[in-house]
């Protein structure tokens, strides 16, 4: 498998001189998924961006399939990588059927292609095309919102999914219903995916491999499975912190995957 | 007002109404093809906005009177007195279209500016897209006051011999008889209800497609 995406001592600093990134250097091959976690201001969503070139990095390099970013016609190469965020950032004044095709829209594809491709992409994430197509985002819930926004994203069939916390705003429920969609829509799509979010049991629901950051800095590069295993300090302080209001630590997702992992574990 | 004044003045009336909307309209149409794609400009670099629109709020609060005064002694524009009320017109309406463009754009959901970014559109893409069609509302209520503004102010342009429905109000005012004053505020006001209605309408129409 090669290397989709690969960030070489990637630095960021604001202009006022925060360094939100400093030095980051990760692969991911292709048609993985890896989860970006790290508490708020670790820098996840700033390395996200970087990748779509929404950030330029101040110092170090990200090669999408080897090519430099840098050297890539940004509009292009955004066309070419799927984008979700927590908010969706619908287009209001779309319908969610336009909304879904508007990748394929501003690549010229036919008005019949793009009603095609979008009423195929409603029904894999889930939404009846014939209920929802002609609808307003503002006529739709949260979670019926975040699938139209996954569908728009993987309308033009791009390689790349970046993915900013996207259910992060969802109740534990839907959020569940929206993870078990997309792993299944992983599964069959095969996309390469970045996954940023806050959620331990997300990322190991979701993701082949785990980064953890922290100020900015990669402090562990993990496969999932042994990400629970990890006797390094900064992995433990994120597991115990996630898990602590789960005394009996067996109740969720996570744990019931790993359970074996976990009893190990435990002195 | 009776008939035999409507059957005397009748013809004078629907002239300088006709005069009247082609003032403001002139200037209207001036303003926002100024205004908008100033107020544009000045959400892609928001650090001039203060300034220029500080400029237009300085223009809004000159006296109208003064204002047409002011432009009398140009070279170009003082050799006819309708030019004269047309950029005094522009001036007044540009506030209001610049500042709701400004406004409307700067407004619109960060998360809907930074997708329609990383999707790649173009930045006239974006414009046209999304930024001027969610902003339309806005930019439109910003027309609306300037519009309903105008049209009142307009009357002013009478006192530097701009014609329009003022005329009928000065020429009232001189010869003390309220029915010529009379004649040249209703239909003064008719059109600033009218454009107010017609515009709050289209407003309400693309609000309702923004939602």
């Amino acid at each position: 498998m090669s290397v989709a995406i690969e960030f070489r001592n990637v630095l960021f600093a604001t202009p006022q001189g925060r360094v939100l990134l400093d030095g980051i250097s990760f692969a991911v091959k292709e048609e993985t998924t890896t989860a970006i976690l790290g508490r708020s201001g670790s820098g996840k969503t700033t390395l996200l961006r970087c990748v779509n070139r929404m950030v330029s990095p101040t110092g170090g390099d990200v090669l999408i399939e080897g090519r430099n970013v840098a050297a890539l016609d940004p509009i292009v190469l955004r066309r070419g990588i799927g984008y979700v965020i927590q908010e969706t950032g619908l287009f209001p004044h779309f319908t969610v059927e336009r909304n879904v095709g508007v990748v394929p829209e501003l690549l010229g594809w036919s008005r019949t292609e793009r009603a095609r491709r979008s009423r195929e992409l409603l029904q894999a994430a889930g939404l009846d095309p014939d209920e929802f197509g002609g609808r307003y985002p503002n006529q739709l819930s949260g979670g019926q919102r975040q699938r139209v926004g996954l569908a728009r994203a993987l309308a033009a069939d791009p390689k790349i999914l970046l993915m900013d916390e996207p259910f992060g705003a969802l109740d534990p429920l839907t959020r569940a219903e929206m993870q078990d969609m997309l792993r299944d829509l992983l599964g069959r799509m095969k996309k390469t995916v970045l996954l940023v979010t806050h959620d331990l049991d997300e990322a190991l629901y979701l993701a082949d491999r785990i980064v953890l950051l922290n100020e900015g800095r990669v402090v562990a590069h993990l496969a999932q499975a042994e990400f629970l295993q990890s006797q390094q300090p900064e992995v433990q302080a994120y597991i115990r912190a996630f898990h602590r209001g789960d005394r009996n630590h067996g109740r969720n997702r996570a744990d019931r995957q790993n359970r074996g992992a976990e009893e190990a574990r435990k002195p | 007002m009776s008939a035999g004044f409507l059957s005397q003045y009748g013809g004078e009336i629907a002239e300088l109404t006709v005069e009247h909307l082609w003032l403001t309209g002139a200037a209207m149409l001036f303003a926002t093809a100024i205004a908008v794609p100033v107020g544009i400009a000045l959400t892609r670099s928001p650090a001039w906005a203060r300034p220029v629109i500080a400029v237009a709020n300085i223009l809004q609060t000159i006296p109208s009177l003064a204002m047409f005064g002011f432009l009398l002694p140009l070279p170009w524009l003082g050799e006819r007195a309708a030019r004269i009320a047309i950029v005094a017109l522009i001036a007044y309406a540009l506030l209001p279209i610049l500042r709701n463009t400004y406004a409307g754009i700067q407004g619109i959901d960060r998360a809907v500016i930074e997708v329609a970014l990383a999707l790649g559109l173009t930045g006239t893409q974006r414009l046209f897209k999304v930024e001027l069609p969610l902003a339309a509302s806005f930019i439109l209520a910003g027309l609306r006051t300037a519009t309903v503004t105008c049209v009142g102010i307009a009357t002013i342009a009478a006192a530097v011999g701009a014609g329009g429905l003022g005329e009928l109000i000065f020429r009232g005012v001189a010869s003390v008889d309220n029915r010529l004053v009379l004649a040249g505020a209703i239909p003064a006001a008719a059109l600033a209800l009218i454009a107010d209605g017609a515009l709050g309408l289209l407003e309400r129409w693309f609000k309702v497609r923004a939602a």
